[in-house]
């Protein structure tokens, strides 16, 4: 029984990392309909900037992760500007092949600027060590990473479903003419997604960067798992993809503990039953 | 007649004096990409042997030519070895991170009359392929080997290994159970965990609920290290006082930073240590060290290519800078020499380095860095993985 819960509570830590991580991509890929490749460069740049004001200007923790989310978003300005503005509504392989160009730039510029060396993120102090939960201690840093989670998962879904800047959202994502003749600033409003998008991002490259460090090859290594969430909790669906990260969460760290030699095979097994089943992902809606 | 035979005299003549020569080596390894910092230390411990030793031997220039292998790709490691051989038409070839990239070389160094100096892949079977491949790094049961005695005698006889599945993991793995077992211990569980586990939060319950006293770990330097140590840490494993055993691999000097107070006390045996203290090795990490740019980067590979160099110079040495790759090895077959690591020598058998395997601890230098600071001498350890392949 206790290892029962023991998994549970480790397969709750590690899907909550995989949502803060995500769900900037939902964003992107669901709402603004970008297929992003250059999503986790960007929480990438995030957590190297983090690294760089916690452990080199020495810093807190705290300054880290906003200084991070807010230098991130400023170096992704201008490449929204000139970059991405132009592969709005563009088929998706020519957003494939622009996004996947950046993230090999982004690559290339992170590998000559901080090293090919792992990146550490240090903790503020009441972060660090572990929490005794009875029966079994879990490192502080992943309850953080939970609570993280779920204020995201809150304040995204006021956002966009309570706010008057999600009604203008929603609105120019299905008709963006329509929407602009009645007076929305849409490219506004695709900007602050876009900088919202990558300050998520970011956040979770340094939110997560406990479980997948940072390195130059992060922006790629972690990429298939980012998309898998989105695609199997449905591209723009906070709900969705928080259900998705749940039930990820779940199988992968099962297979794990009762099979590891399986590798991730439960994981795409999973994925495939459920894009089976739910083509659209959990919560996609038909186009 | 007379003129044939003056002319072959004349030939004769030119071909047997010693003129200058560039003699080129052809160096693989992976030079960009994920691993680009084990090519950069290939580079580093080439390009110090070269800074201390000059670039001549005899008259003879060697000059190093690079070729990039990013990950472990056989096939372009061995399109690449062509090309070396037929068109740069190099006398050496060197490098070689991966076992499959060296596998894919060996077959044509026959043919080529050209020796191959491998300066890392770890994997024992690789001396089988060719007669004509020296190795001067390691393999993973000559550094996993010792590590199970020091265990046994540490009190621990219950052990779990948790390797990452693949080769050099599953090599780990048999070496240590043949070790361990061999001492009197018992090895309760061995768990294989695929390449791309980031959470290990998992592994760490089964090693848990397995009962055993100590762990056994092999994963291969980089990321997944740091989660793993984390892991074992956050989740109570060390509190617990489960031992932790690893081959060197897992506290490479380039990512002891990052592990940082999580590592303390690890202890792992391999052969080299930037830290050993030698003034050998004072003077190879100074040359290493201004070749590479950052100290915090430098680290094991760097000193197999350092010793691989010193292979190749004495077999330029010994063939006269002729081309003959059998005159070559067979010379450098017994060859010892002090290297930066401690007393090496090449088997005359396997062709592979004999050396001494270091325990070491993770510690806290006095200028607040990490090292691995070393505890234990094994001397003379030879390569246990190809006679338990026989």
């Amino acid at each position: 029984m206790q290892t029962v819960f023991s998994i549970a509570i480790d397969a709750l830590a590690y899907g909550m990392v995989l949502f803060v991580i995500s769900i900037g991509l939902s964003v992107t890929m669901g709402l603004m309909r970008v297929v992003n490749l250059a999503h986790g460069a960007f929480a990438m740049i995030g957590g190297y900037i983090a690294s760089y004001v916690a452990r080199d200007l020495g810093m807190g923790y705290a300054v880290a992760v906003i200084a991070a989310v807010v230098i991130t978003i400023i170096i992704a300005i201008p490449i929204e500007r000139l970059l991405y503005r132009r592969i709005y509504g563009q088929p998706e392989l020519t957003q494939v092949l622009m996004t996947i160009g950046i993230t090999f730039c982004i690559i290339g510029i992170a590998n000559y600027v901080m090293g090919p060396t792992l990146k550490t993120i240090p903790l503020a102090g009441p972060l660090q060590g572990t929490a005794d939960l009875g029966f079994r201690t879990i490192s502080i840093h992943r309850l953080f990473a939970i609570v993280c989670g779920l204020v995201v998962a809150l304040g995204l879904w006021f956002a966009i479903e309570k706010t008057s800047f999600g009604v203008k959202l929603r609105a120019s994502v299905d008709n963006a003419a329509m929407a602009a003749a009645l007076g929305v600033r849409t490219e506004i409003v695709y900007a602050v997604s876009f900088a919202v998008a990558v300050g998520l991002a970011a956040f979770g490259g340094v939110v997560g960067a406990e479980l997948l460090p940072v390195e130059p090859y992060y922006a790629l290594r972690y990429m298939v798992t980012f998309l898998v969430v989105v695609s199997v909790g449905g591209a723009g669906s906070i709900p969705g993809a928080l259900i998705a990260c749940l039930v990820l969460g779940a199988v992968d760290t099962t297979g794990r503990y009762l099979m590891p030699e399986f590798g991730e095979f439960f994981f795409y097994l999973a994925v495939i039953a459920i894009i089976c089943v739910f083509p659209r992902g959990f919560a996609g809606r038909a186009k | 007649m007379k003129k044939i035979i003056l002319s072959t005299l004349a030939a004769l003549a030119l071909s047997s004096t010693a003129y200058a020569d560039v003699i080129k080596v052809g160096v693989v390894g992976p030079f960009s990409g994920p691993f680009a910092l084990q090519g950069k230390n290939f580079k580093a411990g080439i390009d110090a042997y070269m800074a201390l030793n000059g670039n001549k031997v005899g008259n003879d220039t060697v000059e190093i030519i690079y070729r990039d292998v990013p990950a472990a790709d056989p096939a372009q490691s061995k399109a690449l070895g062509q090309e070396l051989i037929v068109k740069e038409k190099v006398q050496y070839l060197a490098g070689f991170y991966f076992t499959p990239d060296a596998m894919a070389v060996t077959p044509i160094l026959k043919q080529g009359n050209v020796p191959m100096v491998v300066m890392n892949a770890a994997t024992s079977a690789i001396m089988n392929t060719s007669p004509f491949v020296v190795r001067t790094s390691f393999t993973t049961w000559q550094t996993s080997t010792p590590i199970a005695k020091v265990a046994f005698d540490a009190g621990v006889k219950k052990v779990i290994t948790v390797v990452s599945d693949y080769g050099p993991g599953v090599d780990a793995e048999n070496a240590f159970k043949a070790g361990f077992t061999k001492a009197g211990g018992e090895v309760v569980q061995a768990i294989r965990m695929p390449l791309s586990t980031n959470d290990f939060s998992p592994i760490m319950q089964r090693i848990k609920d397995s009962g055993a006293q100590g762990v056994f770990a092999f994963l291969p330097s980089g990321p997944t290290t740091l989660g793993f140590v984390k892991a074992y840490n956050d989740n109570g494993l060390k509190a617990s006082g489960v031992k932790f055993f690893a081959p060197g691999d897992l506290t490479q000097e380039s990512d002891l930073p990052a592990l940082g107070d999580a590592a303390l006390g690890i202890q792992t045996s391999f052969h080299y240590a930037v830290s050993h203290d030698s003034p050998e090795n004072k003077k190879f990490t100074e040359a290493a060290i201004k070749a590479i740019g950052n100290k915090a980067e430098l680290s094991f590979p760097a000193v197999g290519a350092y010793d691989g160099m010193h292979v190749i110079y004495k077999m330029i040495e010994a063939t006269g800078g002729k081309q003959d790759a059998q005159k070559a090895v067979d010379a450098v077959k017994g060859l010892s020499w002090v290297s930066p690591r401690g007393p090496v020598s090449i088997d005359p058998e396997s062709r592979h380095i004999t050396q001494n395997i270091y325990l070491r601890e993770v510690a806290k230098a006095a200028d607040g860095t990490y090292i691995n600071k070393e505890v234990q001498t094994f001397e003379k350890q030879g390569d246990p993985g190809l006679a338990a392949a026989k």
